[in-house]
């Protein structure tokens, strides 16, 4: 199998450039890209990419395989490989570190910006802050959310305007306290969000839905985020 | 004018809406207009200027004309705040854009009271 992978280290490369492997898999098995990008990493110790949990739950190695963001311990090689070629890229639009390592620093400052806590100024009952089944239920979908940063480097608003628009991981959070019962910033939360950018970039392009290894939509909470916005205002 | 009201850092949620409406209005102008033209295959010039003479033609005519000059402002704006990264050519840009608009609505009343 040939794996055309992404390769750049500052510290002695020019430009990056595309390097070419050929590799013999398992036979009768379909192995996941992480596995691939294992093997090639004995065969070529200076390739460098993050994962941790190798099961999908960690979202550290996500990255843009034969052109789709997604998460390399969870994707088969049958369903990554195009014509019979894998193409290992880091997520696009982010800092290139060193090789399929971006960096994430902007993906987080938007994560920040949304205050992802529980904020509520009420006083704290003696043992804890209930919930209904019902409100517990709106969360669902919201909290899943593992910041993989798969959607949020899939979206071109996000790709023009990082540093203003929150992006479809940030803003999904951003609705996951704005449906919580238990949250009482509500009003303040949706003054932040009520610029030309941070929501309003969003042009429904829904990149973010179709690659969230979580299969979770974020360009349904931004609509909700709207629906709340304009609820606001009138 | 327009350049006022919309874009500058206030509110995305007016941007937003004023999209929407604008839209509206230009879907059913052109339906309008369209329509018109099908039920009239042979549309003198008397007939035609008749019909802009009509107070409600005319409110829906410079309705829609705003809706050009802020839906075109709206989508310009974004598009130069996604692509036009150097401030100065954007700028200009969005003060040609600016301009262009105020210019078309001015002439678009002029046309339509043919003053
Ligand atoms: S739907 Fe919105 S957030 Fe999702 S990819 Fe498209 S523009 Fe980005
Ligand atoms: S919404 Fe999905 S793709 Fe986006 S960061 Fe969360 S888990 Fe990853
Ligand atoms: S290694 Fe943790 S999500 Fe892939």
């Amino acid at each position: 199998m040939l794996v055309s992978i992404y390769r750049y280290n500052p510290e002695v490369d020019d430009a990056p450039y595309m390097k070419d492997y050929q590799i013999d898999l398992p036979e009768g098995k379909d192995l996941m890209v992480l596995d691939v990008l294992n093997l090639l990493k004995a065969q070529d110790p200076s390739i460098s990419y993050r994962r941790s949990c190798r099961e999908g739950v960690c979202g550290s190695d996500g990255m843009n395989m034969s052109g789709k963001n997604g998460l390399a311990c969870i994707t088969t090689v049958s369903e990554a490989a195009k014509n019979g070629k894998l193409v290992l890229r880091p997520l696009p639009g982010l800092p290139v570190i060193r090789d399929l390592v971006v960096d994430m620093g902007q993906f987080y400052k938007q994560y920040e910006k949304i205050r992802p806590f529980l904020i509520n100024d009420t006083p704290v009952p003696a043992i804890e802050r209930l919930q209904s089944p019902e409100e517990r239920e709106k969360l669902d979908g919201l909290y899943e959310c593992i910041l993989c940063a798969c959607c949020s480097t899939a979206c071109p608003s996000f790709w023009w305007n990082p540093d203003k628009f929150v992006g479809p991981s940030g803003l999904l959070q951003a609705y996951r306290f704005l449906a919580d019962s238990r949250d009482t910033a509500t009003q303040e939360r949706l003054g932040e969000l009520d610029d030309p950018f941070s929501v309003f970039r969003c042009h429904g392009i829904m990149n973010c839905v179709n690659v969230c290894p979580k299969g979770l939509n974020p360009t349904k909470a931004i609509g909700n985020i709207r629906t709340m916005l304009l609820q606001r205002a009138t | 004018m327009v350049t006022q009201i919309t874009s500058f850092g206030r509110s995305g949620l007016y941007d937003w809406m004023m999209q929407r409406i604008s839209a509206v209005v230009l879907s059913l102008y052109t339906v309008f207009i369209i329509g018109y033209l099908l039920l009239h295959p042979d549309l003198t010039f008397d007939q035609w200027s008749a019909l802009f003479e009509t107070t409600w033609v005319r409110i829906f005519s410079l309705m829609m004309l705003l809706s050009i000059g802020m839906h075109s402002w709206i989508g310009l704006w974004s598009v130069s705040t996604d692509y036009i990264k150097p401030t100065g050519i954007r700028f200009f840009f969005q003060a040609l854009c600016g301009l262009l608009m105020f210019v078309y609505i001015v002439w678009g009343i002029q046309v339509l009271w043919g003053l």
